[in-house]
Order: structure tokens, then C-alpha cells, then sequence
């Protein structure tokens, strides 16, 4: 929602506890350990987040937001059914919570649960359920095999103007805006395609460096830069010939001060092996 | 307050959630773990893992450390996911990736996430309401110097703001400069005084401390 207007002040709560209601403590902690179990990822939590009818995301609340993709996503992997959802709910809606053997659903669902979110031992230590329930520890999205970057620190580059329907970690105030890339920050997991179940589609992710006055026009106030961190498929390559955006002045966009570089550059083939840079750094 | 309360009242077994998300969220850690699938004792030491033992106590002493031990503040700027194991923590989920943002006398960081609410937890726990609100993350980029206004915090002129949208798995933390005065403290004294607030980059480090944001 960057750049977005009307939403006011931020305000902030005093004294703010962690969780501010107790279905918010067990709902993080749910989705947590589902997502180190592998049920699905957290690309695919946000991609179902976004989902939401815009109304309602803004309606909802950052928890409510996860229910609402922790529900549909268990439903969507076939490892619970709404409809033993809604059992279930009117069993504890009826005061029958404690005996949860009764309210099992008729439908035996379980063979719809993938094999690898499944065969949990139950009494480990706390510690040991800890690590368990977050997948064994830290779980990096960054690839450790080397992919030949299209771009390196310095070069002008141009987020691309997509408008995927799909998950997309593009911000939309950045699309179509000249920046440099500040730094390269190696391989990553592509999101949108990891959202959706079409593969990792590993590749170079960068922090882009934008001027304010690019991304918000010649009145902004001098002295801001906002660093968004993009794939390589979100960029394409800027020349200094390369056509400006309409209406954008081109001369001193992205770049007014310390950096200041003379750039040729034409754009290049990603899969390509890159000959040594034409221009300086 | 009251609606605090009776969510924590509705969540004793005995006493059935009457509505709304606590029910549904209750329908569904029991089919859940009926089916295996999430061990209660997980659940209640995640719970506990992230309400009690991640805060922004940690990124404070990260800090900490960073101001009175050059060598580790260069090596926190170099990896902080490596370097804030000599702290004793380790990059966690939404850590993995740390990266720390210091802030100089011409230049001040600040962080956000415009697409969601991206956080590093392992050094400053979960995020407070304020930074998953529509008003701070439209407006963080757009109107960054507006925004440190509210916090109380007008940056001196000539002072580049530099704003980080989280928008990929790298996680932020914002190592603020060490008030002027503090020669004559201690590691966990001057970790007393860093704020939450100072490593999102929405305040600075004062010294005396100011009202305390951080619990």
C-alpha cells in the first residue's frame, strides 16, 4: 500500500501487549508450526492474504488476515475440510469442546493430506517441540548455487510495469521508476512462482536505490530514498538513451548526488555470460 | 481491556468460544492436532517463545555491543544474521536474513513494509500494531519525514532519509548512533536506553532516556 492516501495518522497504542486477545496467540503459533511442517509456505500465505476482497483486507486486522489464510490454505491443501471445520464449530458452539473425539467429521479426509506434512511423534521436550514446530530452525530462501547476476552495483535499472494478477512482491509504486542497484543480494526463491506452486525459479534479488523525487514527483522534498529489494525479473535494464518514462525528467532522475556516474549500457540477455562492464562503477 | 479478557476467558476448554475468529481458531487446533498435525506443547512453547523471549530487548543489546566493540559492530554490518550470534541470539524465522542499517550524523534509516508487515523478529520479537497499519505502511515511503513527525522526531536538515521497504526475505534492523554523554556507561546501561522505536528508525537514542516505548 505504499504511497496509498486517507489513512490518517499512525497511531500508536501504549503499553501494547504482544497478542491483544488469546485466539491471537494459538492462531500464530498454528500457523507457525503448519508452515514448518511444510503444509505451505509463507509465499503462499501472503499470495492467500492478498486474496482477500479488498474490503474486507482493509476491514481486517493482521490476525484476521492470517485466520482467513491459515483457514483457506489448510482447506485448499486437502489437509482439513470446511465442512469439519464447521463441526467442529458448532460442536464448541454447543459446549462440546472438551470431547473433540465426538466431533470428528464423518468424512475421513486424511487421504488428502500430503504424506510429507504428516507423522508428528507427540512428547518431545518443549525445546524439542520448539524446534520442531519451526522445521528444524531457520529455513532460508536464499540459494547457495551460483546464478550470473544481470546486474551488478551501480547499474541503472527500470522496474518493470507488471501487473500480475497472482502474488507478486513488486510494490506498485515502484513500477516504471528508474533506480540503481545499491546491492546485489544473491539468489533467492522467486514469490511469485513459488506462491503458486510453479516452482522456485531461483534468482538474484537486489536493494534498488530510488530517489524520492522519482518515485513521487518534482515536489517531493529533496534528501529521500526509498531501497525496495526486487528480483531480476522484476527489472529491466536503463540505458542512458533508454526512452524515460513520459512525463519524468530523465537527466538527474534517480541519481543527484554522491554516485554520479556516466552510464552506456545496452541491455543484455539474462542467461548471457557477461563481458566486463562498459561503464564505470 | 474487556475484550482481552473475555477472549481469555473464552479460551478455556470448558467454556466454548462463543464467537467470531476465537471459535474458528479453536475449531481449528483441534482438528489439527487430532490429525497430528500440530502438538499442543509446540504451540504453547512457540507462544511463549514469542511473547516472552523475542523483543526488542535483544536488538538492544545487539546495539549495545555494536557501540562499545567496533570489531563486532563491523562484523554486524557485515552478516548481522552471524553477527548477533556473539549476543547469544540466533537469525530465527524472519532473521535469516538480517541486515543492519546504521544510521551516521548525515544519514538516517528507517524501515518498513509496504506489501505486509515484514519484520526481523529474532532482534526485535513481533511487530507492534502501528507498524502493520494501513497509515504507517502507505505512508512510510510516500511521506517518510511526515511520518518521523508524529514519532516526534524532525531529523536536521541535510539529513538524507534513506527508507527500506522489506519487501524481500532481507530483514532490517536500524543501528542507531550512541547519544552524546554515554562515555561512562556500561554495555547493559546503554542497552537500557535503546528503544524499539530507534531500530525501526522511527526515534533516535536519547540520553537520559526519554519515555520508554520498549517494555
Amino acid at each position: 500500500m505504499g504511497g496509498m492516501h486517507g489513512f490518517g495518522p499512525v497511531v500508536r497504542e501504549r503499553d501494547e501487549p504482544v497478542f491483544h486477545a488469546e485466539w491471537e496467540r494459538r492462531m500464530f503459533a498454528i500457523a507457525l508450526a503448519v508452515m514448518g511442517r511444510r503444509c505451505f509456505n509463507a509465499d503462499e500465505l501472503r499470495r492467500t492474504i492478498e486474496r482477500m476482497p479488498p474490503q474486507q483486507y482493509l476491514a481486517a486486522s493482521y490476525y484476521e488476515r492470517w485466520l482467513y489464510a491459515l483457514e483457506n490454505l489448510l482447506i485448499e491443501k486437502g489437509v482439513v475440510a470446511r465442512p469439519e471445520i464447521d463441526v467442529v464449530m458448532a460442536a464448541l458452539r454447543a459446549g462440546a469442546a472438551s470431547t473433540t473425539a465426538q466431533v470428528r467429521a464423518p468424512r475421513e479426509p486424511s487421504s488428502d493430506v500430503r504424506s510429507d506434512v504428516r507423522g508428528n511423534e507427540h512428547g518431545e521436550t518443549d525445546s524439542a517441540a520448539l524446534s520442531e514446530a519451526l522445521g528444524g530452525g531457520a529455513r532460508s530462501l536464499r540459494y547457495d548455487q551460483s546464478y550470473h547476476p544481470r546486474f551488478k552495483a551501480a547499474d541503472r535499472v527500470i522496474a518493470r510495469n507488471l501487473n500480475p494478477e497472482g502474488h507478486t512482491r513488486l510494490p506498485r509504486y515502484a513500477r516504471g521508476h528508474h533506480g540503481i542497484i545499491h546491492r546485489d543480494w544473491g539468489v533467492f526463491v522467486f514469490p511469485d512462482t513459488h506462491a503458486c506452486g510453479a516452482g522456485t525459479k531461483p534468482q538474484h534479488c537486489y536493494a534498488v536505490e530510488f530517489d524520492g523525487r522519482e518515485l513521487w514527483g518534482g515536489d517531493h522534498p529533496a534528501g529521500e530514498r526509498v531501497y525496495i529489494d526486487l528480483w531480476e525479473d522484476y527489472l529491466e535494464a536503463s540505458s542512458a538513451d533508454a526512452e524515460p518514462r513520459s512525463g519524468a525528467p530523465r537527466k538527474h532522475s534517480a541519481n543527484s548526488g554522491a554516485k554520479a556516474r556516466t552510464t552506456k549500457r545496452s541491455r543484455k540477455p539474462a542467461a548471457k555470460k557477461i563481458a566486463p562492464a562498459p561503464h564505470d562503477a | 481491556m474487556s475484550a482481552h479478557d473475555h477472549d481469555r476467558r473464552d479460551d478455556h476448554d470448558h467454556n466454548a468460544p462463543a464467537s467470531g475468529p476465537a471459535l474458528r481458531v479453536k475449531a481449528i487446533e483441534t482438528l489439527l492436532i487430532e490429525k497430528g498435525l500440530v502438538d499442543p506443547n509446540a504451540l504453547d512453547a512457540l507462544i511463549d517463545t514469542y511473547e516472552h523471549k523475542v523483543g526488542p530487548r535483544n536488538g538492544a543489546r545487539v546495539v549495545a555491543r555494536a557501540w562499545v566493540d567496533p570489531a563486532f559492530k563491523a562484523r554486524l554490518l557485515e552478516d548481522a544474521a552471524v553477527a548477533i550470534e556473539e549476543v547469544g541470539l540466533t537469525a530465527g524465522p524472519q532473521g535469516e536474513h538480517l541486515t543492519a542499517l546504521e544510521n551516521t550524523p548525515t544519514a538516517h534509516n528507517m524501515v518498513v513494509c509496504t506489501l505486509c508487515s515484514c519484520y526481523p523478529w529474532p532482534v526485535l520479537g513481533l511487530p507492534p500494531v502501528w507498524y502493520k497499519s494501513a497509515a504507517y505502511r502507505s505512508r512510510a515511503v510516500s511521506d517518510p519525514r511526515g511520518v518521523l513527525h508524529e514519532f516526534g522526531l524532525d531529523l536536521p536538515a541535510g539529513v538524507e532519509l534513506r527508507v527500506w521497504d522489506s519487501s524481500a526475505e532481507l530483514r532490517y534492523m536500524v543501528l542507531p548512533m550512541r547519544p552524546p554523554g554515554t562515555e561512562h556507561l556500561s554495555e547493559d546501561e546503554l542497552a537500557a536506553l535503546v528503544t524499539r522505536d530507534s531500530m525501526i528508525g522511527t526515534a533516535v537514542v536519547t540520553y537520559p532516556a526519554q519515555a520508554r516505548t520498549v517494555k
